[in-house]
């Protein structure tokens, strides 16, 4: 899960990295009264979008009074930044700055560790850094059983080639990131920039942190972000649920057990739609997960077939635990829970634990919008015709 | 041979007295693997009855490895304390461990799976996958044990369902091993590792490799069969579909920007010679024209 800005900096001044004041509004009015607590000669009005690129994109701009800080509020408040609606702006102190650095530390797949990632030219667009001057982003791992302890951040800003007058101040600082890191679960804590001031001190002026969802379990704290995602409708219905949901925009629903068997699945959807007139692609992702249920089926039909685009059903299950027989009563008992609303057609393939007695099941209850299907490719296949124009 | 399980394999159950383990612990008696004891904090003294024989359960690992002399374990025990459950497994000097939770926090896997190689004597397997199977021989984990017997073929995969999948489209082949090496972004086992142990199993004749949206794991994968990898490899990708930015199931599934693309997976296998089906039916066909080659 990925913060808003102010969510880091929140999170940040919790854990003693510097900081300038900031408050989220989001309203104009909301702006100006926070620019007025602020209360220094310039405050900064920033576009909360979970997206790079805003600057250019006119969602940060200064402004000189409270009542400056509303209008620049107005103007960036419903903009649209690369797909991301800004509903929110921060309005924070501005800064006098010296120098513009850059750090982060994150996950690094594949060492299995992490990586702390640090350079004397901060404030661009990092990616562009790491390509044109690679030279000047030094990287160097850190321990997952040690964390970044004051050793490895004195070797980073020696590295770095920070000036030796600064390098203990940047160095207490990237502790203290590195300690935000690893008490919130995150898989990403970046600075960019980190600033030094005219007078010396060491600031965090922007901040993105990521968390491992897979930590919820004991950061009963992160449920006020859930609000705040801007997840599609169905996605959140499904979230509760318990199921693995993804919204795509095509119009074949595809169901099946296990992250890897669906997205074959809708790679398989997508290239049978290739060939066909409207190139049908498919509705969604989801997974119903090992072991799955009559019931958790039921309401995994029940999502799919609440998405108005959907033209027909996919389900792909290969039974390793999951029991086909319990896919096919999941099936039976969501047609018969859903009535008139389910009205689009369904293609099954099944095999594995069970599957004489799913396919058995199917053929009995002779549902007219249940089609069976011999293999996963020739279910692909039959549902993409189905969708196709 | 096969890789890291044969007929000699006692395994210990981590979570064997909970509803998951005790399913799946009888799963893997019937399959014929040799477990020998559960271990559950607290649960010590009892014993559960799988077959004719009763499966003691113990306090800790060390007391089940003491009393047994078991050489590998596998892990059912809820996330938040599956560190807890790794940590004490390597500690106890197992050569394998097999962790099939999922859900675990990142943070804690980095940390055992960094502990595992600090001591260098454990090999750690997942988290969040379905394990590994020698058909015929052994299985530790949920693979389903009567999807394809012994044969030619070894199998990496980090999803589970395309391990069943790809095991069936191959049943008439069969395998030496499987290895579902889990869809986390951090695993105590590559697909490097895999590749490793099947060039030097013997019985193993031809790999099929599955992989998956997210990280670099494949194209490091790719790189390392160009150099060190004799047999014939023949590789899967699942997401192509994938939108960038969505967890796709699986929490290492991920496209971010522009890396960990299916399609830039795909080219970096392609470039090194190795052949990538579109479907797992393709795939399936694909292994058997290398084994055809193969004479």
């Amino acid at each position: 899960m990925d913060l808003f800005e102010y969510q880091a900096r929140d999170l940040f001044e919790a854990g003693g990295v510097p900081v300038l004041p900031g408050r989220v509004a989001s309203t104009p009015e909301q702006a100006a009264a926070a620019a007025a607590e602020i209360a220094t000669p310039v405050v900064v009005v920033k576009a909360q979008v979970k997206t790079g690129g805003r600057g250019k994109a006119g969602g940060v701009k200064l402004a000189r009074s409270p009542q400056e800080a509303g209008e620049r509020a107005a103007e960036i408040l419903g903009l649209d930044i690369r797909g991301h609606q800004v509903h929110q702006v921060m309005v924070a102190a501005g800064a006098d700055i010296a120098e513009e650095y850059y750090f982060s530390l994150l996950l690094d797949r594949s060492s299995g560790g992490y990586l702390a990632m640090c350079s004397r030219e901060g404030g661009m667009d990092i990616e562009t850094l790491a390509v044109e001057r690679p030279e000047a982003l030094i990287r160097t791992p850190v321990d997952p059983l040690v964390g970044l302890d004051a050793a490895t951040a004195a070797q980073i800003v020696a590295d770095a080639g920070f000036d030796e007058a600064d390098r203990p101040a940047i160095a207490d600082v990237l502790v203290t990131l590195g300690r935000v890191y690893a008490d919130n679960d995150a898989t990403l804590v970046e600075v960019n920039p980190l600033v030094k001031t005219g007078d010396g001190a060491i600031i965090a002026l922007d901040g993105k942190i990521t968390l491992d969802d897979n930590a919820a379990f004991r950061h009963p704290e992160w449920e006020q972000y859930a609000e705040s995602s801007d997840a599609d409708p169905l996605e959140v219905r499904a979230k509760a649920k318990g199921l693995n949901y993804v919204k795509l925009d095509g119009t074949v629903g595809v169901i099946g057990n296990g992250a890897g068997l669906v997205m074959s699945t809708l790679d398989v959807v997508a290239a049978a739609g290739a060939e066909l007139p409207g190139q049908p692609r498919p509705a969604n992702f989801l997974d119903i997960g090992g072991g799955a249920s009559a019931s958790v089926m039921a309401d995994g039909l029940e999502i799919i077939l609440a998405d108005p685009q959907v033209r027909v059903v996919l389900v792909n299950v290969f039974g390793g635990i999951t029991a086909c027989s319990e896919v096919a009563k999941g099936i039976s008992d969501a047609l018969a829970m859903l009535g008139d609303k389910a009205s689009k057609p369904i293609v099954v393939r099944l095999d594995g634990n069970a599957v004489e007695i799913g396919r058995h099941l199917l053929i009995e209850a002779a549902h007219p919008l249940v089609e069976l299907a011999d293999t996963m490719d020739a279910a692909a296949r039959r549902a993409a015709e189905l969708a196709a124009d | 041979m096969s890789v890291w399980l044969d007929l000699n394999s006692k395994v210990i159950v981590q979570g064997m007295t909970g509803s998951e383990g005790h399913k799946h612990t009888q799963r893997m008696v019937d399959a014929g693997t040799r477990v020998v004891a559960g271990v559950t904090p607290g649960k010590g003294g009892q014993s559960i009855r799988f077959e004719e024989d009763p499966v003691p359960v113990f306090n800790t690992v060390a007391e089940a490895v003491a009393a047994t002399g078991a050489n590998t374990s596998v892990i059912f025990v809820p996330a938040p304390h599956t560190k807890a459950a790794a940590l004490e497994a390597i500690d106890a000097g197992l050569d394998l461990v097999v962790v099939i939770t999922e859900g675990v926090a990142v943070a804690d896997t980095a940390e055992f799976v960094a502990h595992a190689r600090r001591t260098g004597h454990t090999r750690v397997i997942g988290p969040n996958c379905p394990g590994l199977i020698s058909p015929g021989k052994s299985n530790v984990g949920i693979i389903p044990p009567n999807i394809a017997g012994h044969g030619p073929i070894g199998l990496i995969s980090k999803s589970g369902t395309l391990t069943y999948q790809m095991m069936f489209e191959l049943r008439d082949l069969g395998f030496s091993s499987a290895v579902g090496i889990g869809g986390d972004p951090v695993n105590g086992t590559s697909h490097i590792d895999v590749l490793a142990a099947f060039e030097a199993d013997p019985e193993t004749r031809a790999i099929v490799l599955i992989g998956e949206i997210g990280g670099d794991a494949e194209e490091r994968a790719a790189a390392y069969i160009a150099e060190h990898v004799t047999k014939p490899v023949v590789a899967y990708v699942a997401g192509f579909t994938a939108p960038v930015g969505k967890t796709m199931g699986h929490a290492g599934a991920i496209v971010t920007g522009s890396a960990g693309t299916a399609a830039a997976k795909k080219a970096a296998f392609e470039a090194v010679g190795v052949r990538v089906g579109h479907t797992p039916s393709e795939t399936a066909n694909l292994v058997r024209q290398v084994v055809a080659e193969l004479g």
